[in-house]
């Protein structure tokens, strides 16, 4: 019996996220009195596989197999469920990610299993299995008991600190023997956002609203973002205008984001914003309008005109 | 081309959330009830993709109990053709795809909105997806039909994507799908009073979780303001007090 978890890897490293992941399953087998088999499907060298048993993975899987680039779901999720089944895995863990969200049903209906999406902490209960998630778009938390032998999680991401073990995982390779008749999904072209700091890994987010005028003032807001490593995004009526591109918009029907740190510049704080953004560590707001509903939410606020705020808030950070 | 849209009628997104019965239930007095956000976008996608002769039917289907029907309805007046009630309370994923596996497999595209904007899943599309062993797509944010191919833009984690897939196919789609909801003009609505909304019974299925109860998020303490002049303690504050620069 072991605790499967699906480390993904980006053009073949991992990110902070897998090992989170890792050291979330880590803290569940330890409770289960089990072991955490990581699972890697793409092509990671081994030297990057062996940093996943430094956060507690006793085993890595790896499906070294270039077919799975084409990010197939329906063979993705064929791989996974046969490693939980070699493993005779009682949780599978994905990230809450795009390609979690999109294969974790699938292994879930093949392993007969209860599905959990967006699970925020360690279960609170084993027997029954019960674990909280976020619904009502971060409006509110559930427990969620699973009535079922195996269960699946997705877990969002920042939800869990890093533990480093120290222990080194023993990498076995494993193949699911599909057929290439199961790859159904043709990539045509692919276009990776690079020298950017994405939105979804970003610790801290820099974001505009309306109250920032127009594309032309965002120039001090790219260079905070640039300044901090940090990630730019905005609120709906921005990407609506076409100001910046509908996929920085974060919000209820945008991206939902939980960094450390989140900048609101110019933002009322409307709920379906907030709910995109509410899991946030720190909030920080500048509005000109001192009744906006984004100061009850935030943790700082400066009531002024966001253009004299961002080079007072440049030169601080260059000073820092 | 057939196309089924999966449509889930969900609160308001202003709703104020409350809950019932020492919080075990959410309390739905006064709500105002809607069409799923990314529903409605994979709805209009699709009658866009009809009016443009690439797809002969839309029908739209729900699990739920009757007062669902004004949202069904309101998606027939946005343009589907006809619409399915599975007359259950959706106990949770697992039993909802099981109840849309009994009427959807007839179809060769099936949209899903990404989640719903209520209990977060993003799970029914995929269940459906593997239940009738078609194939899926993800985070679909365009959807093209060129000479009866589909073309399909997706993000992927850190970019985007364009592909291509056989039909009979699950697409769970995001934003951008469509530009923006269609709202239903007064012929439309005249109309979907005459268009079929068939109900029906549902199969035998189980769920797999149950919701014991719910919390909400602690009250925030009050916003630390500082003055306009002085945004440079801002930074202060974050590096030396939250800690987070």
């Amino acid at each position: 019996m072991s605790i499967l978890v699906y480390t993904e890897n980006w053009d073949g490293k991992f990110k902070k996220l897998s090992f989170e992941l890792v050291s979330y399953a880590a803290a569940i087998a330890k409770e289960m009195g089990s072991s955490v088999t990581a699972l890697s499907i793409g092509e990671v060298a081994d030297n990057e596989l062996n940093k996943l048993g430094n956060f507690g993975a006793a085993k890595v899987l790896n499906v070294n197999d270039s077919r799975y680039n084409s990010f197939d779901n329906r063979a993705l999720s064929m791989a996974v469920a046969s490693a939980a089944q070699a493993e005779d895995a009682k949780v599978v863990i994905f990230a809450h990610t795009n390609l979690g969200k999109a294969i974790a049903p699938r292994v879930a209906i093949k392993l007969d299993a209860g599905l959990v999406s967006g699970v925020t902490e360690l279960p609170s209960n084993f027997s029954p299995f019960i674990v909280q998630k976020k619904v009502f778009t971060g409006k509110s938390f559930t427990n969620v008991q699973v009535d079922a032998d195996v269960k699946v999680l997705t877990f969002s991401q920042n939800s869990f600190e890093l533990v480093e073990t120290g222990g080194t995982a023993e990498i076995v390779a494993f193949d699911p023997q599909l057929g290439d008749d199961i790859f159904a999904t043709s990539v045509k072209e692919t276009n990776k956002v690079t020298g950017k700091v994405l939105l979804t890994d970003a610790e801290i987010v820099i974001s505009g609203g309306r109250g920032m005028k127009g594309p032309e003032n965002w120039a001090g807001l790219e260079e905070m973002a640039d300044l901090l490593k940090a990630g730019l995004a905005c609120s709906r009526p921005v990407s609506d205008e076409g100001w910046r591109p509908h996929t920085e918009h974060v919000g209820q029907t945008g991206k939902i984001i939980a960094p450390n740190l989140y900048f609101a510049f110019g933002i009322s704080g409307a709920i379906q914003h907030l709910g995109g953004v509410s899991s946030s560590k720190v909030i920080v707001a500048i509005n000109k309008d001192p009744e906006a509903p984004i100061f009850e939410t935030a943790d700082y606020g400066i009531v002024g005109d966001v253009q004299k705020v961002i080079p007072q808030l440049i030169e601080g950070i260059k000073e820092m | 081309m057939k196309i089924l849209v999966l449509i889930n009628n969900v609160p308001d997104t202003t709703t104020k959330i409350r809950f019932t019965g020492d919080n075990t239930a959410f309390d739905t007095t006064r709500v105002q009830w809607i069409i799923n956000p990314w529903d409605e976008l994979a709805l209009t996608r699709s009658v866009e993709l009809k009016e443009a002769g690439a797809v002969e039917q839309i029908s739209v289907a729900n699990v739920g109990a009757q007062i669902t029907e004004p949202t069904l309805r309101k998606a027939l007046a946005v343009g589907a053709d006809d619409a399915i009630r599975i007359d259950a309370e959706p106990k949770d994923a697992f039993f909802v795809a099981n109840q849309l596996a009994e009427v959807a497999k007839d179809y060769d595209i099936i949209l899903a909105g990404i989640e719903a904007s209520d209990y977060n899943g993003s799970a029914v599309g995929g269940m459906l997806a593997e239940l009738l062993d078609f194939n899926s797509v993800s985070a679909v944010s365009g959807l093209n039909i060129e000479n009866g191919e589909l073309v399909i833009n997706r993000e992927i984690d850190g970019g985007s994507q364009v592909l291509s897939i056989s039909t009979p196919v699950v697409l769970i789609v995001q934003k951008g799908i469509a530009k923006e909801p269609r709202i239903p003009a007064m012929r439309g609505i005249m109309m979907a009073r005459k268009k079929p909304l068939n109900v029906v019974a549902p199969a035998d299925a189980d769920a797999k979780t149950t919701l014991v109860d719910f919390t909400l998020p602690p009250p925030k303490a009050a916003c630390k303001m500082v003055d306009e002049e002085n945004a440079k303690d801002l930074v202060a504050l974050l590096h030396e007090e939250a800690k987070v620069l």
